[in-house]
Parts: structure tokens; C-alpha cells; sequence
């Protein structure tokens, strides 16, 4: 359910972009603090491509680790848990999120 | 469907291959043969984030504060919300917008508690959206007289998952949790948590019969959302309530 919605969204971006030309490729980048599940996210897009007028276009998903900078240490470091944004060196809480909240359309390919 | 491969800077990709695709991993030259690369760079929710602004400017024009409520279904939003208006019924003036998949019992629930209610039922996109957008919010503003409210309250889809994701103009996020959900959803439910100003911790009236320990509720909440007001009440008892409506109160003249 979910992926299919940000399918739609990901179309909505690449649709004024691509101008009426054939789309072949959409890059896509996902922070890994989205709850986006690649599999379902690709699965979605064979779907809504289609409806979408873009028959073609293959989706390309890169992932961006998360990286926190902690208050209580100073340290900026990449978490390795998908549970928990907690300083992987501190353990405190008192964290910014700096990387892994991206999603965005970084590029099309179109001819 | 996608594959995956990881390249030496250690980020991964996937990508949806044909089933005559003979390029190399790692090696995207083989696509753009013949093709135009356009730069995007635009966030997948700037659509929906523009409109967002949209609703936030009526809010504010007339004078609104406007709150996302969001729950998993049956932690009892609506009995909350069936409270707060009949607390705050000839203080301050509300409006709900009250989102569903499908039928009018929720809405139901909440009339004629003193409130303006326009209710949006979402079951007319894929089999029914599973959260609020911002443009499906915009028309549900078209139900309530804004220059006489003080206060929206968008009761959101039932929904761990994709409410956290959509802003809909609002100027806070609450939500609520009850004891029933199990100590571990801050956890696998990050996002959300992690998004929201308030969390009410509800149904505490059961924990005697439940292996639940509040406080483990909140170490878990704390874990993944430092500065999030965090309330236990119980909507059945009315116990803890009173500080909650008093957090609403404070929002809403918070103008």
C-alpha cells in the first residue's frame, strides 16, 4: 500500500521532467530511516509505470546510510541499527539525524 | 522486480533488469547510450509539501492551530478525541477532520459534541488510501466554516506507516499508543515515532491485566524521540486526560 503511494508520488516528479519523452531510467535515492522496503517499492513501480505512461522505465534505488551526530559525545557516526537512531558509540538518544532521511528523485534518462 | 548490488563506496543499488539486459554491474554507461540524462534532484513529497504549505497558510490566515492526530488502528483515537471535545465544547472552538477508509462511524462518534466535523472517507484511490495527504486535506477544509474556528484536529488513517510521511499543513503532530500495542512499537515503528510532538500512552487502565510496564513504553518512545511530550492516560477512566487537555489548550492559544 504504502509503496504503491510513493510510486505514484516518484511518477508525479518525473512526469513534468521527462516532458511527453520516453523514460528509461528513474534514479532514485533512499535514506535507510525511510520505511521504504526495496522489493515492494520495485514491485509497485512494474505496476504503476504502466498507468503511468512509462512502460520502460527501469527504477534505480540507491541507499543512503543513516548517520547521527550525537550531543552527548560529539561524534558523528553511521548507525548500524534499523531499530534504534541511539549514538552507536554513547548509546545516548540526544541525536541529530544528519544523513539517511533522503527521498528524492536524483535523475531520469529519457530519449 | 529489482536486484541489488553493492559498489565499492559501499552504497546499493537496485535496478530492474529486461530479460535481455547484458550490461555490467557498476557500470551505468551502458544506459545512457543514446539517451538524455535530466537532473531532478526534487524530494518524491514536494508536491504533496507545497500543497501542505497551502492548507497551513488558510490555517493561519484564519487564525487555526491545526494538529495531525495518527494511531494504529483500535488505540482509541476517537474515544480521545470524543473527550476532548466535550471537555473543550463552548471554550474553544474546533473543527475535525476526520479520515477513514471507509464509513461514517467514526464521524458519527463525534458529533454533536459542539464540534464542526468533515469527514473524508479515502477508499476512492487503490482499494483506499492508507493515510491523510495534504491535497486530500485541502478538500476536507472545504466542509468546515475555518473563520470561526480556533483549533483543526485531522484524525488520521489508522496507521503506523504512512501518516508519518505526509504533511498536511499542520503545525504539530500527536499521536497516540495504547498499552495493548506491546512496549516495542517505537522501535519498529521509527519513523512515526520520531515524527511526532506528542505521544499519549493509552489504555493504561488494563496494565494490571497485561504484562506491560509503562515505563518500558516510554524508555522505548525515548529511545528513538528525545523531546516529545510523552502523557499515560486512560480515555475509559479519564485518568491523565486532564494534562492532556491541558497540552491542547496551551497549543491552541499557542497562536
Amino acid at each position: 500500500m504504502h509503496e504503491l503511494s510513493l510510486c505514484r508520488a516518484i511518477a508525479g516528479v518525473v512526469k513534468p521532467h521527462a516532458a511527453g519523452r520516453r523514460v528509461e531510467v528513474v534514479r532514485v535515492q533512499v535514506g535507510a530511516l525511510r520505511q521504504v522496503v526495496p522489493e515492494s517499492l520495485s514491485f509497485c513501480w512494474s505496476l504503476v509505470r504502466d498507468h503511468e505512461d512509462m512502460p520502460e522505465a527501469e527504477l534505480e534505488l540507491e541507499f543512503i546510510t543513516a548517520e547521527v551526530s550525537c550531543r552527548g559525545c560529539g561524534r558523528q557516526s553511521p548507525i548500524a541499527s534499523r531499530f534504534s537512531v541511539c549514538c552507536p558509540q554513547c548509546d545516548s538518544a540526544d541525536v541529530a539525524v544528519v544523513r539517511g532521511e533522503e527521498f528524492l528523485v536524483t535523475s531520469v534518462d529519457v530519449t | 522486480m529489482g536486484r541489488f548490488h553493492r559498489h565499492d563506496d559501499g552504497t546499493e543499488h537496485s535496478h530492474e533488469h529486461g530479460d535481455d539486459a547484458a550490461h555490467e554491474h557498476g557500470d551505468h554507461s551502458g544506459y545512457t547510450t543514446g539517451s538524455q540524462r535530466i537532473e531532478v534532484l526534487e524530494a518524491i513529497f514536494s508536491e504533496n509539501d507545497i500543497r501542505a504549505e497551502v492548507n497551513r497558510k488558510s490555517f493561519d490566515d484564519n487564525g487555526i492551530r491545526a494538529l495531525n492526530l495518527m494511531s494504529s488502528p483500535g488505540s482509541g483515537k476517537t474515544t480521545i478525541l470524543a473527550a476532548t471535545l466535550d471537555e473543550l465544547a463552548g471554550d474553544l472552538a474546533v473543527g475535525v477532520v476526520e479520515g477513514d477508509i471507509a464509513t461514517d462511524l467514526d464521524a458519527a462518534k463525534l458529533g454533536g459534541r459542539g464540534a464542526q466535523i468533515s469527514l473524508l472517507n479515502t477508499n476512492n484511490g487503490f482499494g483506499g488510501e492508507c493515510h491523510l495527504d495534504a491535497p486530500m486535506v485541502n478538500r476536507a477544509l472545504a466542509g468546515l466554516d475555518l473563520p470561526a474556528l480556533d483549533l483543526v484536529i485531522v484524525e488520521n488513517v489508522g496507521n503506523l506507516v504512512c501518516p508519518a510521511e505526509f504533511d498536511v499543513g499542520e503545525h504539530a503532530k500527536a499521536m497516540v499508543y495504547s498499552v495493548t500495542e506491546g512496549e516495542d512499537k517505537p522501535l519498529k515503528y521509527p519513523v512515526m515515532f520520531r515524527s511526532v510532538d506528542l505521544v499519549l500512552i493509552n489504555k493504561i487502565d488494563l496494565v494490571p491485566h497485561l504484562d506491560a510496564d509503562v515505563d518500558t513504553y516510554i524508555d522505548h518512545v525515548r529511545q528513538v524521540n528525545q523531546t516529545a511530550t510523552i502523557l499515560a492516560v486512560s480515555a475509559r477512566t479519564g485518568e491523565g486526560m486532564g494534562a492532556w487537555f491541558d497540552w491542547v489548550r496551551a497549543f491552541a492559544s499557542a497562536r
